[in-house]
């Protein structure tokens, strides 16, 4: 059997409820896709427990059929519980190529499973061309500075993961999905790691998602005592200060005020990022902005991908005198 | 504890790249080289480890003849002794090897050891797979926890926090041994001090070839060409004097953008 299979992550919300994640239906675009490309057949599969009910939300695409890969040890997340789940599926079914949102979740337990199979994940994929029946995936190396295209070998499954952003949700093809539960065989003794609660560190007291015009300091501005010339920028535009996670995790600024994969997902009217390179975490968080303003020395900073406008030169000069510019 | 850090060397981070003719790789011949940022950190880890458990850190690193700078640079730290899998071939440095035939040569390398842990930073900042470490476990048959921002004694186990999206963590428990992916930042790095560096010149180094270490098998994926992306997005540049290129920037988000 052929097919292009999406692997969902899902999880409980504060009710309770399984709900999926914020990126599983761009997998799921990304699928129907390749699989329209392939002509091959498109397939899902929610792993967790007691996930049919979630299943049963897909059965509104165009899917050949959706698993839920259910199991009571499947409840709380663990990368051996997954693999093994995973793997049991993929063996029965066989399907050509196993597709994941590039997650957190993912980068835990995707790289095993390939492993498991004897195949390599290709991770963090950006893009993607077939060309007779053959699948190039694009990724980028050097933090976003140079793209590869990378191909798979030998015989399938094969396996990729997609960056957020990638394939849009908005694309997904209505129809209907035959939906499925797949019990796989799972004992206690297989998972070795015991997963506690999950928790935040902090209440968020700011709410970068609400701001319409933010500024962000990444490395550029090199000391904490330099903090100041970017608040003076975001005075000037009446803009919350945000940063690049190597600032809050040197305590320049608190960790709230981080955009970013790890930190918050913000698409104001302007973004304004200051000495930052744009390395994809980054960029994740900030990439919907509606206009993009990037101040980097380095000409090949990958923000620069990104920006609408953008000013190559020290931050030091050109701060001072873009504050200069606005009260003109 | 027996604590084993696989550590990358890198280009250094400002580095201007020069695609190679063949495209299958940069031009590494006069690139500066430093240790992948997220191994440094997983290095941290394991000597912070150390010094609250006691026991032995070995680096193990898999690279060019160069990259014994870098290994240098991490037994000058206070790891204790070295590994160095030298992967220089006949015709120079020879494109990355794929992540699996990579872990299954560090697993090789490690077959005598017998770690309590293994550490090694959540991804490297040239290939960016991110896996290295868990296929690491999976090939060493170790329990496994990514993004991993603090860790612990519990028992006879170690408790990790572990970082997950949108400021969520969680702690995890597993028994040892095990292997860690360490998260940058969550700690400061330490400087090596003049004494480390003097006894770094007396620490054991083992030297093995990557090619007699290498599995067997062909890998499953292929690197085809590497390549400078293509803008996606028309982006205006203002690269004139400071004063210019900001009243050009303001002009434009006033009547143009029309965002301020």
């Amino acid at each position: 059997m052929s097919g292009v299979l999406a692997v969902l992550e899902q999880r409980a919300d504060l009710s309770g409820q399984s709900v999926l994640h914020k990126m599983a239906l761009e997998a799921v675009a990304a699928a129907q896709q390749i699989g329209a490309q392939l002509n091959i057949p498109v397939f899902a599969a929610v792993p967790g427990s007691g996930v049919e009910p979630l299943a049963q939300t897909l059965a509104g695409y165009k899917l050949t059929r959706v698993h839920a890969v259910d199991h009571a040890l499947l409840a709380a997340y663990t990368p051996d519980g997954y693999t093994a789940a995973l793997k049991q599926l993929i063996e029965v079914h066989q399907p050509t190529l196993v597709l994941f949102p590039h997650t957190y979740q993912v980068r835990d337990f995707a790289p095993k499973l390939a492993t498991a199979l004897n195949r390599v994940l290709v991770s963090d994929v950006i893009a993607h061309r077939v060309n007779d029946g053959v699948i190039t995936l694009v990724r980028q190396l050097f933090q976003g500075k140079i793209n590869a295209d990378v191909c798979f070998e030998g015989e399938p499954p094969y396996f990729a993961s997609i960056q957020a952003g990638a394939f849009r949700a908005d694309s997904l093809e209505a129809g209907s999905a035959l939906v499925e539960t797949f019990t796989p065989t799972i004992e206690a003794s297989q998972i070795r790691t015991r997963p506690l609660e999950l928790f935040r560190e902090s209440a968020r007291a700011v709410d970068l998602t609400a701001a319409p015009v933010i500024v962000s300091v990444g490395r550029g501005i090199k000391e904490a005592e330099n903090i100041p010339v970017v608040q003076a920028l975001a005075d000037a535009l009446g803009a919350e200060l945000a940063a690049s996670r190597p600032i809050c995790d040197a305590g320049w600024l608190p960790m709230e005020r981080q955009v970013g994969s790890s930190g918050q997902t913000v698409a104001p009217k302007l973004y304004v990022a200051v000495g930052i390179s744009g390395a994809i975490q980054h960029l994740v968080g900030m990439k919907g902005s509606k206009t993009i303003v990037a101040i980097n020395k380095d000409p090949e900073a990958p923000i620069f991908e990104v920006a609408d406008y953008g000013i190559v030169g020290d931050l030091f000069e050109v701060v001072p005198a873009l504050i200069a510019a606005l009260k003109k | 504890m027996k604590i084993v850090v696989a550590i990358k060397q890198v280009a250094a981070r400002d580095s201007q790249l020069r695609i190679a003719p063949s495209a299958a790789w940069i031009e590494e011949a006069d690139l500066a080289r430093e240790i992948n940022e997220p191994d440094a950190y997983a290095l941290e880890s394991a000597l912070q480890l150390r010094e609250a458990a006691g026991g032995e850190v070995i680096v193990v690193c898999a690279g060019p003849e160069g990259a014994s700078q870098t290994i240098r640079e991490a037994l000058a730290k206070g790891a204790d002794r070295a590994i160095h899998i030298d992967t220089s071939t006949d015709t120079g440095a020879a494109p990355p090897s794929d992540p699996l035939t990579l872990a299954r040569t560090l697993a090789a390398a490690l077959a005598s050891e017998s770690p309590d842990l293994v550490l090694t930073g959540l991804q490297s900042e040239d290939l960016g797979y991110g896996q290295t470490g868990v296929i690491l476990a999976e090939v060493m048959g170790l329990p496994h926890a990514t993004i991993v921002m603090k860790v612990e004694a519990a028992g006879a186990g170690i408790k990790v926090k572990r970082e997950l999206e949108d400021g969520w963590f969680q702690y995890v428990e597993m028994p040892l041994p095990a292997l860690l992916t360490i998260q940058s930042g969550a700690t400061k790095l330490r400087y090596a001090t003049l004494m480390g560096i003097k006894k770094a010149k007396t620490k054991e180094v083992r030297r093995l070839k990557a090619a007699d270490l290498a599995p067997a098998g062909a890998p499953s994926i292929r690197l085809a060409r590497i390549y400078t992306p293509e803008k996606s997005k028309h982006s205006q540049i203002f690269d004139g004097p400071p004063a210019q290129a900001a009243a050009q920037l303001v002009e434009k988000l006033r009547f143009e953008a029309r965002v301020i």
